[in-house]
């Protein structure tokens, strides 16, 4: 219930919701991700705001029926701007028992559940776990049949059987009939919340256009479930979430994954720069690797590589031949990579290092969110190794974030890390298409001359002799006649780029390196604070959490609670202004999807005492747990700490 | 491979100004000088030259060459070569690698680069020997070998880099030695003509921690009983007068045979366009240690599609199906509505 608008005053206030949580849930094989998509896109095409939370596990197919298995999809959809998919569920669709069983604690009190009554046999129960105890003398215990749902609105459906009913005319075995019970479901909810059919129809005509008989049986199954709402009084009435009166201009609906690709495909046309993207298969991350590959008329070549270090090593050769080297992946793949993130450092070549965080350690989480590798990008290699971090905070965020790491990358001649996370990368939130002629120009000159005259007079090339203002070195690349020369890992002398062991050198070129990747805060704009400038307490974030956090600022200060937060893009160098900025409030609070790395880093930065709130259960933050923080901290302020912010 | 007129040049115009550091009497001297003298013969220019290394002895090579290189990771420059020739199919790329760089950090990428047929020549200097970090045992060594880290001598069985190569469906695999300049030259000017991944592996002795390794075979009093001249097409002969020869038996292996006892027709025709690599794998292991007649040159030299050449007629094929590419109508692709 996050975002609320007060609309009681509104005439027909039964049937009205100002916003509307659904979570799809049930096995692996139900296709829930497939019906909450649906769900998402026929809402965003009637004008909803709204923002999603895939929920899946990593095996493909755990074993059936168990709560191992289920996949779920949650979506936020409202008449207003809204940035989280919704704390707790207002309706939650379970497709069989192991589904109730894993996400009932989710539901609001007095939420709706409906159930596909079909899938709650004995057998269905103990997979579920609903069982009176374990060993021999175990029974099922059938949560229909208790009190346990009392408290909720329940709608029993016999799914399975209503869709087997309405494919036997067409000729389709039950077997084959019942996979198409998920759009039964969807087919219900659309009626409940008065959703378009038509938009729906047209796009199963299509999907299944190969199978014309799984076409039928979709639409079959969509047309009975909404039937059976309108004509069964058990369903009741319906409700209705209107359009949002979001911003002018042209919309679609946008994962993170999506747009980040999308924000590199446009970084090279706005580079002019040619694209090689290195990469290795890895979830939350491999989407980017599909994606970019279907894009090639933008000049865009993709290999998928090896491993994790050759798919940076592509990345990194590409950029020394002159074209926007990247790599995409996820934590385990970005400590693979850390050596040769360091060699990048070393011989200072633009490069983009693509983190879609996921939890860990190791394999830990692969297909829920966090964000625990920020110690990774800011410290994760040997040597004296600083570089730039971005992260994005949105999914429609991920395409500036893309664009902005690519122009520092460029300017500076060094690899940049950006960071995503499973959140952003799977959910998704309508996108305002950004006028395409307003994007910055990226690009940067290659060097063509000699940039030096020696003694005697003759002009050479020196591939370490820098800019003065961005003290990035020049970018030379294969073909260029006269300018061949060399990098490698080993210490280099400033300026001729030869390789050079004295003590002073390898101090001088440590602090110029450093020293580069500082001089990229004079470009990075100044941290924006909302909500209460002058209040005590101040949310501090980065990352995926904007969502929640805005949406808790929000609601405290509706409910009176003055608060301030500001969101930083910029991890690495920090913005300028933050010090001063994070010195002007008695409190700030810094929720992260990690134990604290941010909160650890700022406080050795600038010896300010931050209060971190940590969550890593591999999904986001509720708004809620950050009013919670919120509340405590305005609190716990002092009598002479309250109101002493200037 | 540009096809403008390239200027002529000499090798002091492949020769680069920084010093070279290895150990006096290295083989890595005599495989660089047979490369830079190479270079001018070859017909490309320097700026279209790179020269991508690894880690190790061989991998300073970079540094001497005055092309555009990267002395880069240890064992990772199959993977760095493959960005620099599949973003830019126009140059000559080659791999400077050892045989610890190349076959045990780097096993994994070599055999890519090699299955996948990219575009670079690999120079594989193998002696046996980790000479960089003062004389371990490599994954050449043989068996039993005494190095510092194995007192009571290796227990490692060793890989036979050509079977590694061959395995890998390596389309050019090639063997030459520090010793012959111009069999070096040759080799790798075969190597470079090769459309696709060419291996060479190169019998390189050092002087410092595994000094005479391959002198059974290579060196000058033993050459003609010991080293095997492959020709493409011709029959598989040796010895001093050609005396003995290659026969491949009715068991369906190769054997050494006087060439007196089987007469010539009996004696294999080296054939290195042969589609199946088994005569080739037979070639690279006919020689069980170093004191056995050991076959030289081009064992297999295939016409295979080659990687980058692949990946850039995919741009090409895209643009041209697609138009070049337009960022609003990306944007647009997967279905938008209008807010007034």
């Amino acid at each position: 219930m996050t975002d609320t608008i007060d609309r009681s005053n509104t005439a027909d206030h039964d049937r009205v919701l100002d916003h509307l949580v659904v979570r799809f849930a049930g096995d692996s094989g139900d296709g829930m991700q497939l019906t909450g998509d649906r769900f998402t896109s026929v809402s965003a095409s009637f004008g909803n705001d709204l923002s999603t939370l895939p929920d899946f596990p990593a095996e493909i197919r755990a074993p059936a029926g168990t709560v191992n298995g289920v996949s779920a999809f949650q979506v936020n959809i409202a008449d207003h701007e809204i940035t989280t998919p919704g704390d707790d569920p207002n309706v939650l669709v379970a497709m069989n028992a192991a589904a109730l069983k894993a996400d009932l604690h989710r539901l609001q009190p007095g939420g709706t559940l409906i159930i596909n009554e079909d899938s709650f046999g004995e057998r269905d129960l103990e997979k579920a776990g609903y069982v009176t105890e374990y060993g021999p003398n175990s029974e099922p215990i059938n949560p229909l049949e208790d009190d346990s749902l009392n408290g909720y609105r329940v709608l029993r459906v016999p799914m399975t059987t209503l869709t087997k009913q309405v494919c036997e005319p067409l000729g389709i075995k039950p077997r084959d009939a019942e996979r198409s019970k998920n759009f039964f479901a969807l087919g219900l909810v659309s009626w409940m919340y008065t959703r378009p059919v038509e938009p729906t129809e047209e796009w199963i005509g299509k999907k299944f256009a190969k199978n014309k008989q799984v076409a039928a049986a979709n639409k079959a199954a969509f047309r009975a479930g909404f039937n059976f709402g309108e004509t069964t009084e058990a369903v009741g009435h319906r409700y209705e979430v209107r359009p949002a009166t979001l911003p002018a201009g042209t919309y679609t609906s946008i994962t993170g994954n999506t747009a980040l690709s999308w924000g590199l495909v446009a970084a090279g046309q706005l580079a002019k720069l040619p694209i090689t993207l290195g990469s290795y298969p890895i979830t939350p991350a491999s989407d980017i690797l599909h994606e970019l590959s279907k894009h090639k008329q933008f000049g865009i070549r993709t290999v998928q590589a090896e491993d994790e270090i050759a798919a940076v090593g592509v990345a990194l050769g590409a950029s020394f031949a002159g074209h926007l080297g990247i790599t995409t992946t996820s934590g385990p793949g970005v400590a693979l990579k850390s050596e040769t993130i360091s060699l990048a450092i070393a011989i200072e070549l633009p490069m983009l290092i693509i983190d879609i965080q996921r939890g860990g350690p190791s394999t830990g989480l692969p297909t829920k969110t966090e964000a625990s590798d920020l110690n990774l990008a800011l410290y994760g290699r040997h040597g004296e190794s600083p570089l730039p971090v971005i992260a994005s905070y949105s999914p429609a965020h991920c395409f500036h974030a893309a664009i902005e790491a690519a122009r520092i990358a460029l300017k500076y001649r060094t690899p940049v890390i950006l960071l995503s996370d499973g959140y952003l990368a799977n959910g998704s939130e309508p996108w305002k298409l950004p006028d395409v002629g307003s994007l910055p120009d990226i690009s940067v000159p290659f060097t063509t001359e000699p940039n030096h005259v020696t003694a005697d007079g003759t002009e050479d090339f020196w591939p370490y002799l820098r800019d003065p203002e961005t003290l990035a070195r020049p970018w030379a690349i294969p073909g260029t006649p006269g300018l061949m020369h060399r990098v490698g890992g080993l210490e280099k002398a400033d300026g001729t780029g030869n390789i050079d062991y004295t003590p002073e050198n390898h101090e001088h070129m440590t602090e110029l390196r450093a020293a580069k990747v500082a001089a990229v805060a004079a470009d990075i704009p100044p941290t924006e604070v909302s909500g209460d400038l002058d209040a005590d307490v101040l949310v501090l974030g980065w990352g995926s959490t904007w969502a929640a956090i805005d949406a808790a600022v929000q609601r405290r200060r509706r409910a009176g609670v003055k608060v301030a937060k500001a969101h930083i893009t910029h991890l690495s160098p920090l913005p300028p202004d933050l010090g001063d900025l994070l010195r002007r409030y008695e409190r700030v609070i810094l929720p992260e999807l990690n134990r604290g790395q941010l909160a650890h880093h700022l406080r050795g930065t600038y010896l300010i005492d931050i209060t971190s709130v940590s969550k890593v259960q591999g999904l986001p933050f509720k708004s809620r747990e950050i009013e919670d923080a919120i509340d405590t901290a305005v609190t716990n302020l002092s009598d002479d700490q309250r109101g002493a912010t200037s | 491979m540009s096809t403008e007129q390239v200027a002529v040049t000499t090798k002091k115009d492949w020769t680069s100004s920084q010093e070279v550091r290895w150990c006096p009497g290295c083989g890595d001297y005599g495989i660089l000088l047979a490369v830079q003298q190479l270079m001018p013969e070859l017909g490309v220019a320097p700026e279209n030259t790179v020269f991508v290394s690894g880690i190790g002895c061989s991998s300073r090579f970079p540094y001497y060459m005055n092309t555009y290189g990267m002395h880069s990771i240890h064992g990772r420059a199959p993977a760095i070569a493959t960005g620099v020739a599949t973003a830019r199919p126009d140059l000559d790329v080659w791999v400077i690698t050892g045989d610890g760089d190349g076959l045990s950090i780097g096993g994994n990428h070599l055999i890519h680069a090699l299955r996948r047929n990219v575009n670079l020549n690999i120079l594989l200097f193998n002696n046996r020997i980790y000479g960089l970090t003062k004389g371990q045992y490599s994954p050449t060594s043989e068996v039993g070998k005494v190095t510092k880290s194995t007192p009571m001598g290796s227990v490692d069985a060793p890989f036979n880099p050509l079977s590694v190569a061959l395995g890998a469906e390596a389309s050019f695999v090639a063997r030459t030695h520090d010793l012959d300049r111009k069999h070096m030259q040759e080799t790798f000017k075969a190597a470079h003509a090769h459309q696709g991944a060419s291996f060479v592996e190169i019998y390189q002795n050092c002087n410092v921690f595994n000094d005479v390794q391959f002198a059974g075979a290579t060196k000058k009093a033993s050459r003609d009983e010991m080293m095997i001249d492959l020709a493409h097409g011709e029959p598989i002969l040796f010895g001093n007068e050609n005396q003995r020869g290659v026969m491949q038996g009715t068991d369906g292996f190769l054997h050494i045979v006087e060439v007196a006892d089987v007469g010539l027709d009996r004696i294999l025709v080296h054939d290195e366009k042969n589609e199946h690599p088994s005569l080739a794998f037979a070639l690279a292991r006919l020689n069980s240690d170093d004191h056995s007649p050991t076959p030289f040159g081009v064992f297999r030299n295939i016409e295979r599609a080659e990687y980058t050449k692949s990946v850039s007629d995919q741009v090409l094929a895209a643009s041209e199906a697609n138009g070049p590419g337009d960022l609003n109508t990306l944007l647009a692709s997967n279905g938008t509505w209008t807010v007034n």
